[in-house]
Order: C-alpha cells, then sequence, then structure tokens
C-alpha cells in the first residue's frame, strides 16, 4: 500500500486517533473517584484550617471535618435555611452565575473548644483567572479568626502571594462590620493598611489587580451571609 | 537484520545511554528543556518528581514512535508524534491527580508543558523514527536521565543555599525570629539567599554548570 496516498494518511489518523481516544476515556474514568476523593478531601483541609485545625492529612480529613464541622447549611438570600440543599456539593464556580436568589449560599459551622465558628467560603475573579477561599468568623459573626485562599492562575511572585501565611494571617483579628455594626468588609489597601485598621490588610505589592480581586469576592460574598447572622 | 545479531549492550548501545548524561547532554549541551528548569527546580521534591515523568514520557514515546516508525504517514509524522506525547502526558497528570495530589498540584500546569518539552519532540524527529525499539529505548533512558541529572543538581543548589533545605529537611539549621533561637548556621547569623528562589537564578546555576562541565569536558570545546 502507498504509504504517501491520502487514503493511507486519513485511515492512518483515524484509526490512531481512536485508539488513543479509548485509552485515555479509559483511565480517566477508572481513574476520577480516587482524583474526587483528593480534591473532597482538600477541601475539608482548608475549611478547617481557617479555624487552626491544621495538619490534618488526607486520610484524616473527613473523620476531623465530621468532629469539628457542626452544621453545613445552605442559606437563600433572605437568610433562610434551604433543606433540601447539601451545602457540601455546591460548587460556588456555577452557583455565582446564578441569580441571586436563585443562589444557595453554603455555611459551615463549626465548633473547637466550646467556641462557635462560621466558615463562609469565596469565590471571586483575580487578574487571570478564578480565585477562591474560605473565611472564618468567631462568634460574634464580626471577628476574622482565619482565612485562607487559593487562586487558578494568578501571576507567581505577584498576585499568587495570596496563597502564602503573611497575607492570610493578617486578616486574623480583623472585622468586618463598623461599631454601628453594619458591614463594611475587609479591604486590601494598596501602600499598606494602618495598623489600627480593623478593616483593612496590606495588599501585595505588584498584585493590585489580584488583591482588589480578593477585597471585592469577601464584600460581595459575605454580604450575603448578613440577613442569616442578623438572625441568629 | 544486522541490528538483530547486535548485543543487547554492545558498546554503541552503552554510548546511548551515557553520551546524554555528558557529551550530549539535552539540557548543558543542547540546550533544550530550559523552560521547565528554570521553573520547577525552586525545591528538591517536584524536580525529582519532574524528572521522573518526562523520564517515563520520554522512554513511552521513542518506544511507541519506533514501533509504529514504519508505518507513519510521513505527511502527518509531527501530529501523529505530538498525539502520542501528548496522550502519554495526559495519562502521567491524571495518574499523579489521582495517586500524588500534592505534587500535581505543585507541579500544575508544568505536567501538561511536557508536551512542548524539546527534548522529547526532537528525541522522536532525530532518533525513534529512524532507529528500532531497544536502541530508541535506551535513547529514552539517555536524555530522560540527563535531563534529570541536571534538574536535580539545578533543584539541590536552589534549595539549599535558598531555603536552606533539601526535600524540605531543614539542612542549615532552624531559622527562628531572632538570631538567639536559630540553630545551626542561622545560629552565625547565616541568611538564605532568596535570589536563589527566582527563576533567574536557575538559569545562572544552569550557566555556572555549563561552564564547569566544558572546562572538564574538551570534547564539548569549539575549535576555531
Amino acid at each position: 500500500m502507498n504509504k504517501n496516498s491520502n487514503a493511507y494518511t486519513f485511515i492512518f489518523a483515524i484509526i490512531i486517533v481512536t485508539i488513543i481516544a479509548g485509552l485515555l476515556a479509559f483511565t480517566a474514568t477508572s481513574l476520577k473517584p480516587l482524583q474526587d476523593t483528593n480534591v473532597k478531601a482538600e477541601k475539608m483541609q482548608n475549611i478547617l484550617g481557617t479555624v487552626g485545625v491544621t495538619g490534618v492529612s488526607r486520610e484524616e480529613a473527613e473523620l476531623e471535618f465530621n468532629k469539628y464541622i457542626k452544621k453545613q447549611l445552605a442559606l437563600k438570600n433572605d437568610g433562610t435555611v434551604d433543606t433540601s440543599t447539601d451545602a457540601f456539593k455546591i460548587g460556588l464556580k456555577n452557583e455565582i452565575k446564578k441569580d441571586e436568589d436563585k443562589q444557595r449560599y453554603p455555611l459551615y459551622v463549626a465548633e473547637k473548644d466550646g467556641e462557635t465558628f462560621y466558615i463562609v467560603p469565596l469565590y471571586g475573579a483575580g487578574l487571570w483567572d478564578a480565585i477562591w477561599g474560605y473565611i472564618a468568623l468567631a462568634s460574634d459573626k464580626n471577628t476574622i479568626v482565619g482565612a485562607n485562599f487559593d487562586h487558578k492562575g494568578e501571576t507567581p511572585g505577584l498576585g499568587a502571594e495570596i496563597t502564602t501565611d503573611w497575607f492570610q494571617t493578617q486578616f486574623t483579628g480583623k472585622k468586618i462590620l463598623d461599631e454601628s455594626n453594619n458591614f463594611v468588609s475587609v479591604t486590601a489597601v494598596k501602600g499598606g493598611a494602618k495598623a489600627e485598621d480593623d478593616h483593612g490588610v496590606d495588599a501585595i505589592s505588584g498584585g493590585t489587580i489580584t488583591s482588589d480581586g480578593v477585597s471585592k469576592m469577601i464584600d460581595e460574598r459575605l454580604s450575603h451571609y448578613l440577613p442569616y447572622f442578623k438572625n441568629n | 537484520m544486522a541490528e538483530g545479531k547486535e548485543a543487547l549492550f554492545s558498546k554503541q548501545n552503552k554510548a546511548l545511554l551515557s553520551d546524554p548524561l555528558n557529551d550530549n547532554n539535552p539540557i548543558s549541551v543542547q540546550v533544550l528543556g530550559i523552560c521547565s528548569a528554570l521553573a520547577i527546580t525552586v525545591q528538591l521534591k517536584p524536580a525529582v518528581v519532574m524528572s521522573l515523568a518526562v523520564l517515563f514520557v520520554v522512554i513511552a514515546s521513542n518506544v511507541i514512535v519506533s514501533l509504529i516508525r514504519n508505518l507513519i504517514p510521513g505527511r502527518i509524522r509531527i501530529i501523529v508524534q505530538l498525539l502520542i506525547v501528548a496522550s502519554l502526558v495526559i495519562l502521567v497528570d491524571q495518574v499523579l491527580k489521582a495517586y500524588a495530589y500534592d505534587v500535581s498540584k505543585e507541579l500544575s500546569v508544568f505536567v501538561g508543558l511536557i508536551i512542548t518539552n524539546c527534548i522529547v519532540m526532537g528525541r522522536l524527529e532525530a532518533f525513534a523514527l529512524a532507529n528500532g525499539p531497544w536502541k530508541s529505548f535506551l535513547d529514552g533512558v539517555g536524555n530522560g536521565a540527563g535531563y534529570a541529572l541536571i534538574l536535580v543538581l539545578v533543584a539541590v543548589f536552589r534549595e539549599l543555599l535558598g531555603s536552606g533545605k533539601l526535600f524540605g529537611i531543614e539542612i542549615l539549621g532552624h531559622k527562628a525570629k531572632t538570631i538567639a533561637d536559630s540553630t545551626g548556621l542561622y545560629a552565625l547569623g547565616y541568611e538564605n539567599n532568596g535570589f536563589m528562589l527566582l527563576s533567574p537564578m536557575a538559569l545562572i546555576t544552569v550557566g555556572i554548570i555549563i561552564w564547569v562541565q566544558r572546562s572538564k569536558n574538551r570534547k564539548l570545546i569549539e575549535q576555531h
């Protein structure tokens, strides 16, 4: 057979593509459950991390998660609880595209050493791609006790610094409400926040848009939880 | 048929293994695959995993392409090579995600970028298309190892000087907030060199490796 004929080239291409597609589809499907377990465990680790339960291995994550997380609520925009939705399964990536009234807002209530914490999942936009994270509030629903952030494709060394400890630990102790209990959120301040500022943290030099993204994300997400916080 | 009679580890075949380690190293002599050498050599662990991933991909793709080299239509050979490399890379990525999740997060996009690693395509085009599977296998092992050698060497320097650790274990002592609380070298006032963590230092480290290699290996010096 003439190896340079069009027919041969086409047949060869079709055969090899089919074989490879089959192989890849098989691998992807058979490894999916394991991969999903990893993603789920990582989510649990992140949630626990915001209330200071760190150093949990992925294998222990589920056990520890069930130990500390007492309630997983799916809230409606008016602050009532939708009992028919599993909060852990809400994927913010898609949820956030819906109308505010149709969205369900996941809230994790943790208990550690007799104290209650409220953990709010975050999702927003950085400079290049999505950023997300978790922020934990103390029982006063005002003081931040911990936060962590992650990103898909921010610039390493600049925007990607949001995943570092120095950026994340700044949020601890900041407040989301002002003295008259109005919501003001926490903002990353370009040029550095004043030490006595309860609502500001230092933004990342060279990562202004990512820092702004973090501020916007916290503001937008937390604002939907205020009705629930007010009534409970 | 001459190939069949040749001993498995003939002198020629041994050279396939040893050449890429020194005389014909893919990074330090051919200067290929530099991008990944810069990107993932901040720490030793991802460098080792990346080396293993590239080693696997270059060996497997070499053997596969070599096996079907007489069937591949000349006009679409590059696409076919790319297809094989890409699927192997996806396999590696999927397996890492399932069994070594932390490492896969750390390597993130760089696993995918093995596809564009010039070493892989280079070996397919230059070697596997014209040689049998066994020779191609050896060539893959040699080149993968040559790549790994430089990557690990660079990573050792960068992690040791940049963060005082190897594989995440503190080698030079513990650095606390004050000198008094520190141990090891840090107690003497030693500071980590933050520059080593930035990509340009990888390039400079590779440069120094090339310099040392050339001064030791006279064959590599161009005659003018």
